[in-house]
């Protein structure tokens, strides 16, 4: 039977698959496309947790209210991040993280 | 009362000028000389003053047993040193009015004039050593800013360090003697009670915990303080450097008043000298063999000014002979002569300072009317051409060689020889005599060389007579020069006259003879030649004894400075500076690299922490019952 | 949802992810993160949440794909192929994933609340319709008394209900976002 924490695993493997990816990948978009999978994973553990949390019978909404909000802002996110790695592309002509040392202690 | 606006006036003026100088301009010059001659006219009166000490200004009173203040000690000598300075100064002044006509910096210079001004009226005043001691040191901070007045020029910059850096070594000796009878008259300094306390109080002989090397000690401290400041041997190198300053300074500072200061404040404490034989002998020596080596020194140099320096030097040692020598005969049980008797280095302190200001000021005006030639060997013939200044300059040198009968200087000279006669020591009588000698023999070398013959450059060639404003100084000092020996000169200021009496026959006779052999060689060797016919390298090199010094200060000093530069690298530096810096930088370098600009990085880092934190919540805290 | 169905969904969430961390060309990765989100959009609809899913499908595997795939194009990111690999980088980044995995697996295991399914938490539909009878909508309840589950009117009801407040500030920062976008891309006009 699939039970909530079959659910859970699946979350934070997918969490940890976006973890691996920004620690390890150097294209400043595929860190972005992983963090992107970060939220979702913890998307899917809301969901998760709001359908087998019910309240009146009925799953708690409440916990989609705040995925819902989660996409907006990550959507919001993109458009910012992706306009930031734009004008860093311009400057630096490379998505390279590695160029971007700049703030280095 | 006039005590006090002798003593406030300059300084108000010292600080009018030095604050406001470039508002004043030219008022400065005018407020300088102002109150030097209001000074002078106030030191008429003050010559008829009470014998007085009174408090001033109390400034320091530390619970009732350590007085320090302003304070003012009228008698004999604060009387006439008074009228010299006063004198002297106001003649310096308006000389300098003409001399320092075309100097960018007048209101400098007058200003630090006036602070000359008053910190000699505040040593001359000085009732206790400490306010002594700080007059001393603002004669001294004068001086330098006087020599180094044109500062733009090298030596002159050289030459106020050198002048500072050697009156410190004298200072810190002078200050050390302080402290010494700070502590042994219990935390009294002032001269009376220092007075009292040698005749009948702890340091008296035969008081309980009396020491007759601790006596010597002090005296031979204070007496260090004379050594500098008086430019006696070994710390006389500076005075001859000194003459870098405009040559009023010179007169003034150099010749008549500062460097007359040590010979005054030994006076001031001669009940100390008195006290112990050692220190008195110390004392004569010292100034019967700097009043000796200068003369040498005098008779090879061809700068004006160096001749007059030196000879300077040699007066200087001569008086502060005659203050040993007189503790000397004290001590022998001499009693002093005449029914006023004053003290024979006072009173040729007095003749001196106008017949050596006289002298200097007729050397400015020969430079000034040479453009500022010194050299001796390039002027000649100036007789013709300078008659008023010739006739002073010579009336000056006649004085100062001690033409019988006639000037102050024989007087006051004849009085030195007797204080050594009458010290029991044969040696310090004939080297004076021998100096004497000297003295004649170096300066009537001067005038021959600079005032008769043929000029020998153009500058002297075209010399002509300087302005009424610098002549009438002169003049007024060769007046003095001649009479200041004589009754109604010397009474006032209650000089020593000496006696003519039989055991002080030989006195005399050597005293003429010194003075005819010395004039006499110097003409024959001298007259019309173009060249100095004898040269002595040791003499004209001053005995080598600023390479002495030079190398000297390079052994001492740099070991010294090495040692400890290599204690404060190893200490200071490594152990307290260094050794913190290199941790705090070690760590820096490792949080350091935390901080690598690296995205990665901070990802791992918010990772690991973020699983550290899971960890601890999720599986240790639990366990330990939370 | 038979099980079946939710491995292959996982298997297809987690496939996929593994190519976007994976790949090599950004192009790749991009439609790689797509199916991803198509995968995990099912998921969303295997826990009765309709409309949560709706949307993952039209934000992110519609909006945000595109616009990561329009990036991609208009940089014209080449593969990374040349670049030598980072070796620590991704030996401490799978360390930290399997650690991080095996924890969240090892807190799912040491929970009861992880054994609920949807056989013995089962949505009660008729009787919800009752007890927020007065509270909700008239088109609620009825859809909850025929038995139809109205998730995106019941979404909206919450939201709207509860967190309107919360639903301005969201819709602000969405236009900040969008100004900050136009002020990023603009180029400098005064730059030489």
């Amino acid at each position: 039977m699939i039970t909530l924490g079959h659910y859970l695993v699946v979350s934070g493997m997918l969490f940890s698959l976006g973890l691996a990816g920004v620690i390890a990948r150097r294209n400043i978009i595929i860190v972005y496309m992983c963090l992107e999978m970060m939220l979702s994973a913890a998307n899917l553990a809301l969901v998760g947790f709001s359908r087998f949390h019910l309240v009146n019978g009925l799953p708690d909404y409440t916990a989609q209210s705040l995925v819902f909000f989660t996409i907006t802002v990550a959507a919001a996110e993109v458009a910012v991040g992706l306009a930031i790695i734009v004008a860093l592309f311009r400057s630096k002509q490379s998505v390279d993280v590695e160029s971007v040392t700049k703030l280095q202690g | 009362m006039h005590a006090s606006i002798i003593l406030l006036l300059p300084f108000f003026s010292a600080l009018v000028i030095l604050l406001g100088h470039r508002q004043l301009k030219g008022a400065s010059v005018l407020i300088s000389v102002g109150s030097s001659i209001i000074s002078f006219i106030a030191c008429l009166f003050f010559l008829a003053a009470e014998d007085d000490n009174k408090l001033l200004l109390p400034f320091l009173d530390v619970g009732g047993h350590f007085h320090a203040g302003i304070d003012v000690l009228i008698d004999k000598q604060s009387r006439g040193m008074m009228f010299i300075v006063s004198f002297i100064g106001m003649l310096v002044h308006i000389f300098s009015l003409g001399y320092m006509k075309d100097d960018d910096a007048k209101p400098r210079f007058f200003g630090s004039l006036s602070l000359f001004m008053f910190s000699m009226t505040g040593i001359v005043l000085a009732g206790n050593l400490i306010m002594m001691f700080i007059f001393w040191e603002l004669v001294g901070l004068s001086s330098y800013l006087l020599i180094g007045h044109w500062y733009q020029k090298a030596s002159a910059a050289e030459a106020c360090k050198k002048a500072f850096l050697t009156n410190r070594i004298g200072d810190f000796g002078f200050m050390i003697g302080i402290l010494l009878l700070f502590g042994a008259n219990h935390g009294s300094v002032n001269l009376d009670d220092l007075a009292t306390a040698f005749k009948s109080g702890p340091l008296a002989p035969g008081a309980p915990g009396y020491s007759a090397g601790f006596t010597t000690a002090a005296a031979l401290c204070i007496f260090l303080g004379a050594v500098g400041k008086s430019a006696q041997f070994p710390l006389h190198v500076w005075l001859p450097d000194a003459m870098e300053g405009p040559t009023p300074v010179s007169a003034l500072i150099h010749a008549a008043t500062m460097v007359a200061a040590g010979v005054y404040m030994l006076v001031r404490v001669s009940f100390l000298i008195e006290a112990s034989p050692l220190a008195a002998e110390i004392i004569a020596g010292i100034g019967c063999f700097t009043a000796l080596l200068a003369a040498l020194m005098a008779t090879q140099q061809n700068d004006i000014k160096r001749v007059l320096a030196y000879s300077t030097l040699s007066q200087l040692g001569y008086m502060v002979m005659a203050v040993g020598a007189v503790a000397m005969a004290a001590q022998h049980g001499h009693e002093a002569h005449g029914p006023n008797p004053g003290h024979p280095a006072m009173f040729h302190l007095y003749t001196h300072a106008f017949f050596k200001a006289m002298l200097f000021l007729g050397s400015g005006a020969v430079i000034y009317a040479c453009h500022h030639e010194q050299d001796i060997w390039k002027m000649g013939g100036l007789r013709k051409h300078m008659p008023v200044t010739f006739w002073t300059f010579l009336i000056g040198t006649l004085a100062l060689m001690g033409l019988p009968w006639v000037t102050s200087g024989f007087y006051s000279k004849e009085g030195i020889l007797g204080a050594a006669y009458d010290s029991g020591c044969s040696i310090l009588f004939h080297s004076a005599t021998l100096t004497a000698l000297l003295t004649s023999f170096y300066m009537m070398r001067l005038v021959i060389v600079a005032f008769f013959g043929k000029p020998r450059t153009e500058s002297a060639h075209h010399a002509t007579e300087v302005p009424v404003i610098m002549l009438l100084p002169l003049v007024l000092l060769a007046v003095f020069s001649i009479f200041s020996a004589w009754d109604g000169f010397a009474t006032p200021l209650q000089a020593y006259k000496p006696a003519h009496e039989p055991p002080h026959t030989t006195v005399l006779a050597a005293s003429i003879l010194a003075f005819l052999f010395g004039t006499i060689g110097a003409i024959y060797l001298y007259r019309g030649k173009d060249k100095d016919p004898i040269s002595i390298k040791l003499f004209a090199n001053k005995f080598y004894f600023d390479e002495i010094y030079a190398v000297i200060v390079r052994i001492c000093q740099d070991r010294l400075a090495w040692i400890v530069t290599a204690l404060e690298r190893i200490f200071v530096d490594g152990l307290i500076a260094r050794l913190p810096t290199a941790i705090v930088a070690r760590l820096g370098a490792a949080t350091r690299l935390l901080q690598g600009g690296h995205l990665q990085g901070y990802t791992f880092l918010l990772g690991g922490g973020v699983i550290a934190v899971i960890y601890l919540v999720v599986f240790v805290l639990p366990r330990m019952g939370h | 949802m038979p099980p079946l169905l939710f491995y292959l969904f996982a298997l297809i969430t987690l496939g996929f992810g593994f190519l976007v961390v994976t790949g090599r060309n950004p192009v790749t990765c991009a439609l790689a993160l797509a199916a991803s989100f198509v995968g995990l959009a099912a998921l969303f609809l295997s826990l009765d949440a309709y409309f949560i899913g709706v949307i993952q499908i039209l934000v992110y595997a519609g909006a945000v794909m595109v616009l990561f795939l329009f990036i991609i194009m208009l940089l014209d990111i080449k593969t990374e192929e040349g670049k030598k690999i980072n070796v620590p980088a991704i030996v401490s980044g799978v360390l930290l994933a399997v650690l991080l995995t095996l924890q969240i697996i090892a807190v799912v295991g040491s929970t009861e609340l992880a054994n609920k399914t949807s056989q013995n938490t089962p949505l009660a539909l008729a009787e919800a319709a009752g007890k927020i009878g007065k509270a909700a909508l008239p088109t609620i309840t009825n859809d909850l008394k025929t038995g139809t589950l109205p998730d995106a009117k019941l979404i909206g009801f919450t939201l709207f209900d509860q967190y309107g407040f919360h639903l301005q500030v969201i819709g602000l920062l969405l236009l900040v976002g969008t100004i900050g976008v136009v002020v990023l891309s603009k180029r400098e006009r005064s730059a030489p």
